[in-house]
């Protein structure tokens, strides 16, 4: 039986089992039998424990079934592909995944045998499973409902068990962080066995692709990732150097000066912007803002390449805009109007006060602000890796083209993966840098942001 | 005060010249600000559409075909299988042979390379769909190349040289554009296909199909999981460090790059726990745990604006702490919490970057039926598309975009129309 | 005890050497009326003290004084105000050489997140009132004095105004305004959120501001009008019920609402 037969199988049960419950306490309280709970209660504990140890059941199998199967079928294997090492065993494994699906294939094989096992223990597993769901479905169901008697406390057996389910829906955030850490962190550790840490964080040469031969230049790549973070840094930079001043003069503006209707039609539409998926915006920059700065830059008699990171940068800026804007409006409202009349009650003009007051007290907010821009810019995948290039240049010249760490990740990890070479891994390396320094800068922006907020509440 | 004789207003006046045009300066770079960025907006859909609109019409030759049962070597009685693997291309070829007449190989195989090699398929449905049409002339309207589809709908009429036809074809597509036979209809394929090697073959609907599975994947999980987690930390969790790291962390992970979710959905979906790449299961768990934090903070603010007078007045009743929130506090904040859900659904359906992660880039020609089959969503179809240098597929890339756009102003506006709708004011 | 259409003010609500006089001033916020048809004269050194129950309008017509009020959208104030000859709601007129000759001091103690010394040098500054930083630290160390507070900040001018207390913030507030040499001093309310010993010092900085500034303050205790004061006005309901000299105000007042109000029958 396979998994969606068994999902359904218990969402029966599951009302089954309410009705079943219910009923129980319905008739007992009819006998003149004064219960504890009110019937829905009965009926609720029943359908939790009939279905909730299937469930789990079924997601423990979900996660375990491939390995277990995987490595009972390495048994099966001919002891030369045993012996010959873990990929060519993986390799092995997916061809009899192949065989088994495909009988026709099966006669001409010497991995026929190891199919063979496997259509049988497919077959097996199945039916177990079917079986021990079943049974744990009918145990559940038949236990609670014997135990319905009037002195019962459903109600408080209920609510705990529903409690530790909130609880647990909650837990899955924290689990979330500790999921991305270990996902980069083991595979990061792995890298730099092969590679030394120093040479990751310090080298300015980033040639991650392993030669196919022995005897090419740079057989082993070089993974210094120098260039991968100023490149990164020099992208961020032209990005915000759009959109904060634009972002901030924008919020100013609308929070300061426009009347009422305009800031009504205008905020919403800046808001618009950050609502546009990424890619729309590397489609952006790839095919209409690239080419228009390359042609400017030839009339102009500079060099400029396709793929500049001024054109990412710049598209890049303009998709953050929005976010510095809503950012700082919020934190220039939080600003007391105490503080602008007294300004304005010494006679000081709107941007005076703005500049000379209102800014500087609400400048932690807006560093803040600007910090989970930044975080946002390091971290932004799809517009680099649409306009940006690939090369590892180390400059600083936003005329060139360069390279950024989301862009060097997505390269290393679409296409074919091997857990075991240092390309594959270095992936993981940069992912654990990328995660680290923006969970670092969003730590201490909201940090400060609800410092700032306190201090005026 | 002051050493000079000067009076204060007649200072204050000396300055206000410099001073009021400093004003007007600041005034004006916070509306050019604001300008900027609507101009973007605008230019930003006017370029998208100006690249797109087109990829909603489709060119094709209407032609009254000849159905030789002889030359495909079926009747009316043959098994679907002759059926199917019929020279209905050959057919096709054959006719326009004779009906043309080009001279030589060269120009051969310049006529054939006009008709989408998608046509053959045309002609195969018309058939399969009825078979008494085998050994009859029927009139069909013929999917024609790219090259000839971007030709009549931008190039024709102002030759400039940047087509890639040549003489000969440019002369026949005359023909057929003075005889009416070439024209342009509603790009159904666009809608109907998934993708393809071929831009005029190529379309959408596995990517669609994709994104639909994925986002249910998203959606079953999600919101489930983020209303218990909203009550749970807004209604029962105790006010201990434990809490307050659980809210530090929601917060950092509504920060934390998408990128990195695809990380972990690589290293321990597909790695450690065995879920097949590609599929729209992976790819909706990625984007569960991305959504979770944006529908977590938006159900807490919903649950926060339920006033605590509707608490009070239920547990004064008796009610138990989990009958007041279930019964009375969930039911008033759901309208907010849907809200916050649906703005998290759009966040996910125009994510790209985590999924390429996952596999989901795979070239995916069949639509998927279920969320273990691969699959493909929209944006990734839109980054995959926007890489090929055909002028077709940037036209149809934008098409694409302006379908993703399309849906994601649906399910905003639902969202602001539903806050307005159901969202009381307290 | 109703009110009055078109109440015409009791006592003497003019005088002979006006430095503001305002005429048939009306203020409304959006639909609602706020101040009814107010005419009043502010003598020339003078300190006029505007009592009244809460919600009276007494607030708002200060703030029409220095079209504080611009500030507020929905806020339209017609009539007129003269300050030394010339309409401050003429067109023409620009706010801020206005608020520069007629400061204002408010309810809550408002200094800038900035330090002492820059507070109080705000204003100068930002009229160009010093040409040297010579001048300019003449300018606040004058303006601390005369509020009072130099000896108790003279030794951390660079620390944050917020940090000081709150009766210390409001002289701060003073000091900042006085640090302009503005001719009138508006005062709304500037003693409710301090302790009486704080009150105390700033009644005392009042009287001895007159001798150079005319000076208008809102206050909520007839005991600091009586203690401030040389005139009083009374406001009721956004009309201006009597006007008079504060002695007779409280001692034989002519008008019946303001004999309630002094009274304690309310307010």
């Amino acid at each position: 039986m396979n998994y969606s037969t068994l999902l359904i199988a218990v969402l029966i049960a599951l009302g089954g089992a309410y009705l079943l419950g219910r009923n129980r306490a319905r008739t007992l309280a009819s006998q003149g039998a004064k219960m504890h709970s009110l019937p829905t209660h009965y009926g609720a504990l029943v359908a939790l424990w009939t279905t909730l140890p299937p469930l789990l059941l079924l997601l423990l199998w979900a996660v375990f079934e491939t390995r277990v199967v995987d490595m009972l079928l390495t048994l099966q294997l001919p002891e030369s592909i045993r012996l010959a090492g873990e990929a060519d065993v993986r390799l092995a494994l997916s061809k009899v995944h192949n065989l088994a699906k495909d009988s026709s294939l099966m006669a001409e094989s010497n991995l026929s045998g190891a199919a063979a096992h496997l259509v049988d223990l497919q077959a097996r597993t199945s039916l177990l499973k079917g079986g021990v769901i079943l049974a744990l479905i009918f145990a559940g169901l038949g236990l609670t409902w014997r135990r319905i008697q009037p002195d019962m406390r459903a109600r408080g057996e209920v609510e705990s068990i529903v409690r530790k389910l909130l609880f647990l829906s909650s837990a899955i955030a924290v689990l979330t962080t500790l999921g991305i850490l270990a996902s980069v962190l083991f595979e990061a550790i792995m890298f730099f066995q092969k590679v030394s840490p120093i040479e990751f964080l310090f080298g300015t040469t980033w040639s991650p692709q392993v030669a196919l031969r022995a005897d090419q230049s740079g057989s082993s790549g070089s993974f210094g990732a120098i260039p991968l973070f100023t490149g990164t840094l020099l992208i961020s930079a032209i990005a915000m150097f759009i959109a904060v001043p634009v972002g901030l003069m924008a919020a100013i503006y609308l929070s300061e000066y426009a009347a009422s209707n305009v800031r009504q039609v205008a905020k919403p539409a800046l808001e618009v912007l950050a609502g546009i998926p990424t890619v729309v915006y590397g489609f952006f920059a790839a095919l209409t803002v690239a080419p228009l700065i390359r042609q400017w830059g030839e009339t102009a008699g500079l060099d400029v390449s396709s793929e500049s990171a001024l054109a990412a940068g710049l598209v890049m800026g303009i998709m953050i805009i929005p976010f510095v804007s809503s950012l700082s409006d919020d934190v220039i409202n939080a600003v007391p109007q105490s503080l602008r009349d007294g300004s304005y009650g010494l006679g000081a003009t709107k941007s005076e006060t703005v500049r000379q007051v209102v800014i500087p007290a609400a400048l932690p907010g807006i560093v803040g602000a600007v910090m989970l821009a930044v975080s946002r810019a390091i971290g932004e995948t799809m517009i680099v890796a649409m306009a940006a290039g690939l090369a590892a240049n180390l400059t600083a010249n936003p005329l060139d083209s360069v390279t950024t760490v989301t862009v060097q990740i997505v390269t290393l990890l679409v296409g074919d993966q091997e857990f075991d070479s240092p390309k594959t891994l270095a992936a993981f390396a940069l992912g654990l840098v990328l995660f680290i320094v923006t969970l670092a800068l969003n730590f201490v922006a909201i940090k400060i942001v609800q410092k700032y907020r306190e201090q005026y509440d | 005060m002051t050493n000079s004789n000067l009076t204060t207003r007649q200072k204050v006046e000396a300055s206000m010249a410099r001073r009021r045009a400093s004003e007007t300066r600041f005034r004006l770079y916070g509306m050019a600000s604001v300008l900027f960025g609507m101009l973007c907006l605008v230019v930003l859909f006017g370029d998208i559409f100006s690249k797109g609109y087109s990829a909603f019409s489709q060119t094709v030759l209407t032609t009254e075909i000849y159905l030789d049962a002889d030359y495909l070597e079926i009747s009316t009685t043959s098994d679907e299988q002759a059926l199917m693997n019929a020279n209905y291309e050959g057919l096709v070829k054959n006719h326009f042979k004779t009906e043309m007449q080009p001279s030589g190989r060269k120009e051969r195989r310049q006529l054939y390379s006009m008709i989408s090699a998608g046509a053959g398929w045309q002609i195969q449905k018309e058939i399969l769909a009825d078979t008494s049409l085998i050994g009859q002339t029927i009139t069909i309207d013929l999917i024609m190349d790219d090259d000839v589809d971007q030709w009549f709908k931008h190039d024709h009429g102002n030759d400039d040289g940047s087509t890639r036809l040549s003489e000969a074809q440019l002369g026949w597509l005359d023909s057929w554009v003075e005889s009416g036979d070439l024209h342009t209809r509603f790009n159904t394929t666009f809608f109907v296909n998934g993708d393809s090697r071929e831009p005029e073959l190529a379309g959408i609907r596995g990517a669609m199909t994709g994104t639909f599975l994925t986002l249910l994947v998203t959606f079953l999980l999600s919101f489930p999981i983020g209303v218990a987690a909203a009550i749970y930390l807004e209604e029962f969790a105790p006010k201990n460090r434990l809490t307050e790291i659980v809210e530090i962390n929601i917060n950092n992970l509504a920060a934390v790059p998408s990128i990195t979710f695809g990380l972990l959905g690589l290293a321990i979906f597909i790695n450690i726990f065995g879920v097949s790449r590609s599929t729209p299961l992976v790819g909706g768990l990625v984007l569960t745990l991305m959504t979770l934090p944006t529908i977590i903070i938006s159900g807490r603010a919903a649950i926060k604006a339920v006033p605590p007078s509707i608490r009070e007045a239920a547990l004064g009743l008796g009610a138990s702490k989990m009958q007041t929130v279930f019964h009375h506090v969930l039911p008033l904040a759901l309208p907010g919490m849907l809200t916050g859900t649906i703005i998290g659904m759009a966040q996910a359906l125009g994510e790209t970057a985590p999924l390429l992660m996952i596999g989901m880039i795979a070239f995916v020609v069949d639509v998927p039926g279920f969320i273990n089959d691969p699959s493909t969503v929209l944006p990734v179809q839109i980054f995959l598309w926007s890489d090929s240098p055909e002028r077709a597929f940037t036209e149809r890339t934008s098409g694409a975009i302006m379908v993703l756009l399309g849906f994601l102003i649906i399910m905003n506006t639902a969202a602001v129309v539903l806050r307005r709708r159901l969202e009381r004011r307290w | 005890m109703s009110i009055i259409e078109n109440h015409k003010t009791d006592g003497k609500p003019f005088c002979d050497s006006a430095k503001l006089s305002a005429r048939d001033v009306c203020v409304h916020y959006g639909e609602k009326q706020a101040i009814f048809d107010v005419s009043l004269d502010i003598g020339k050194n003078e300190v006029i003290a505007l009592i009244g129950p809460s919600g009276c309008g007494k607030s708002t017509f200060l703030r029409c004084l220095n079209r504080m009020n611009d500030t507020i959208d929905i806020c339209k104030v017609t009539g007129e105000i003269v300050l030394d000859g010339g309409n401050i709601y003429d067109p023409k007129v620009d706010v801020v050489p206005l608020r520069a000759t007629v400061g204002m001091v408010f309810q809550k103690p408002n200094p800038f997140p900035k330090t002492i010394y820059d507070n109080v040098a705000y204003g100068p500054r930002i009229h160009g009132l010093a040409t040297s930083r010579v001048d300019l630290d003449e300018i606040v160390e004058k303006s601390l004095q005369r509020a009072g507070l130099w000896a108790e900040v003279k030794d951390r001018l660079h620390s944050p105004g917020t940090g000081l207390s709150g009766g210390q913030q409001q002289r701060l507030c003073i000091a900042r305004t006085i640090a302009v040499d503005p001719e009138v001093i508006l005062m709304d309310e500037p003693c409710s959120a301090l302790d009486p010993i704080a009150t105390a010092k700033i009644e005392e900085l009042i009287d001895e501001l007159r001798e150079k500034y005319t000076i208008a303050i809102v206050t909520h205790s007839m005991q600091q009008a009586a203690r401030v004061s040389q005139r009083t006005a009374y406001f009721h309901l956004g009309q201006l019920i009597e006007v008079n000299s504060t002695d007779k105000v409280f001692t034989t007042p002519e008008h019946q609402l303001t004999e309630a109000y002094i009274t304690g029958r309310f307010g």
